[in-house]
């Protein structure tokens, strides 16, 4: 028997595979294909205060191994949340994280106080990364400042799980893991997409209705391993590694280099059971390798020989 | 109706001119029972600039084969590589997706239309139709002449009426000048094609007082309600294609 589990802050995680923000919907979307609590956690799509229409289209696309999105946070509000989507995820026997989103701190704060009412919710994703809204946002997530007040903040009022959810759009993204390490998030996860672009040259017009967008999809795994493995380095609290992770060996890059998870992003909108796979594989990579505990690879890089 | 992630086997690749093709696929189970309006997602191997799945409506359906067909136009690398595909080559695909085309009421006046490769899932629409006892008057514009495909197949389903753009069969001109559309009343209209096509029709139909559903083509990442990004504006807010749509009634579209 492999142990795939470990804790983040008081919270257990039976293995290290989640699903990242955005594109997981409500883990619902994904019965027909899979039993969704054989997941480590699921990450539902970024959530505020009030509904949410969303972006003009066109909110999307293809580029070289990725694509560009601007969705801009389109959901209905905690109300619609609390009603008509909690009691279908709440029988999930696994970690349901809701990814919390406000345009000022107080949307932040108060969006908080909402969830943390909800009894199977052990943690929320506080996204201060999100590059498609143009209030908040990545706002808080490129000033060191904006970021240390709203996770002050929030922290203030969540005793349970906080993860901050980092943008890799600033020039050093340790200072960021700083800051939220020292007001006490749990963890940090990293990264969200990288600002992006991308022309109808038939149309002489942007691919987006917003210009630019959210670059995801194998194209960033680079970009994101050696910033997780900055982070991993610079913190102590648990780092979970998201960007371009499309099979195991992926996600054995992110854990080797420092990663105590990672989340499963895109690739779920090609294959739907790729979060499964990527489990899978990664316990029979540690049964290969003759190791009983995912722990003894965890940021094995980093370690003083 | 429970998505499912399936292997098919190409049954026949063929190819009617004019940039298309039509893939007739064998599924390795057995097929679900499958919608007029309904897409599937096709993943598309070998081509590393086609990071995503295709969307393809569902062309026709034999359940006696155990095959659907695709009717695809060759539009970028994605396609390209599709149509070289040959017989006993394996597709992935995701399906089925999305909704379909609601069945009339009884004694229903019923008008087929669409253009281009937008006419793909009115074969299986007009057989659907016929099987519940309609028979619907079919309208199609193309290019020109040569742009014309399964003519033959659409006879069988009711009146075919026709337009080309140079006048080289059928009336001229676009789909919304044929003159069956000022003498002949309709109750409802199934259109699929460009969006100034569609648009065109829909307006039609307003005019008419006519119901109208069409099917939308947008760019969409997952085809099942998760990335958010074949949104429709409609009177209900912003809508996914993939599992509110793709067919809309035109009295729910901001159009």
């Amino acid at each position: 028997m492999v142990n795939l589990g470990f804790l983040i802050g008081t919270l257990t995680f039976k293995n290290p595979v989640l699903t990242a923000s955005g594109t997981f919907g409500y883990g619902t979307e994904f019965d027909d294909f899979f039993d969704v609590s054989r997941l480590g956690g699921i990450i539902l799509k970024g959530t505020t205060m009030e509904a949410r229409e969303g972006n003009a289209y066109p909110r999307m696309a293809e580029t070289p191994s990725g694509m560009l999105n601007t969705v801009g946070l389109q959901n209905k509000g905690i109300d619609y949340f609390e009603k008509n989507i909690y009691p279908r995820v709440s029988d999930y026997d696994t970690n349901v994280i809701v990814n919390v989103n406000g345009s000022y701190v107080e949307d932040y704060v108060a969006l908080t106080e909402r969830i943390n009412k909800l009894d199977k919710i052990p943690a929320i994703e506080l996204n201060i990364s999100c590059p498609n809204v143009k209030m908040g946002g990545m706002v808080f997530g490129t000033n060191p400042d904006s970021a240390r007040e709203v996770i002050r903040a929030v922290r203030a009022v969540y005793s349970k799980v906080l993860i901050v959810k980092l943008s890799p759009n600033v020039t050093n993204i340790v200072d960021f893991a700083r800051i939220a390490e020292e007001e006490g998030a749990d963890s940090v996860s990293l990264i969200n997409t990288l600002l992006g672009m991308a022309m109808d040259v038939n149309t002489m017009k942007p691919s987006l209705s917003t210009i630019t967008g959210g670059l995801s999809g194998p194209a960033i795994k680079p970009v994101a391993l050696s910033m997780v493995w900055q982070v991993a380095k610079a913190v102590k609290i648990p780092v979970i590694g998201i960007g371009g992770i499309m099979t195991a060996s992926d996600a054995i890059e992110f854990i080797l280099a420092g990663a105590t998870a990672v989340q499963v992003g895109t690739a779920s909108f090609i294959d739907p059971v790729a979060p499964v796979k990527i489990l899978e594989g990664i316990e029979s990579y540690l049964v290969r390798k003759g190791l009983s505990d995912i722990r003894d690879i965890t940021g094995i890089i980093n370690r003083d020989s | 109706m429970t998505k499912q992630i399936r292997d098919f086997t190409v049954v026949e690749n063929k190819n009617p001119g004019n940039n298309l093709f039509i893939l007739e696929l064998a599924c390795d189970e057995v097929l679900p029972e499958l919608k007029p309006g309904q897409f599937v997602q096709v993943k598309v191997e070998g081509s590393p600039d086609t990071f995503l799945r295709r969307p393809f409506s569902i062309h026709d359906v034999d359940y006696g084969r155990n095959t659907v067909k695709l009717l695809i136009q060759i539009a970028g690398k994605g396609t390209e590589v599709l149509s070289r595909l040959k017989k006993g080559d394996i597709l992935n695909i995701i399906y089925p997706l999305g909704n379909s085309f609601s069945l009339p009421s009884e004694n229903a006046r019923l008008l087929l239309t669409g253009g281009g490769c937008g006419i793909a899932p009115l074969l299986f629409l007009g057989k659907y139709l016929n099987l519940n006892g309609f028979r619907p008057d079919i309208l199609l514009g193309f290019r020109n002449s040569e742009r014309i495909i399964e003519y033959e197949e659409y006879q069988n389903i009711g009146k075919v009426y026709l337009t080309t753009e140079d006048g080289s069969r059928g009336e001229r001109g676009v789909l919304t000048d044929h003159s069956v559309l000022s003498e002949s009343r309709y109750d409802m209209v199934y259109c699929c094609g460009p969006d100034s096509m569609m648009r065109a029709v829909a307006d039609y139909c307003r005019k008419n007082r006519t119901e109208c559903e069409v099917s939308l083509e947008k760019l969409m990442a997952c085809g099942f309600g998760v990335c958010l990004c074949c949104v429709a504006e409609t009177v209900r807010g912003n809508l996914c294609t993939c599992i509110d749509g793709p067919v809309f009634n035109i009295k729910d579209l901001k159009w």
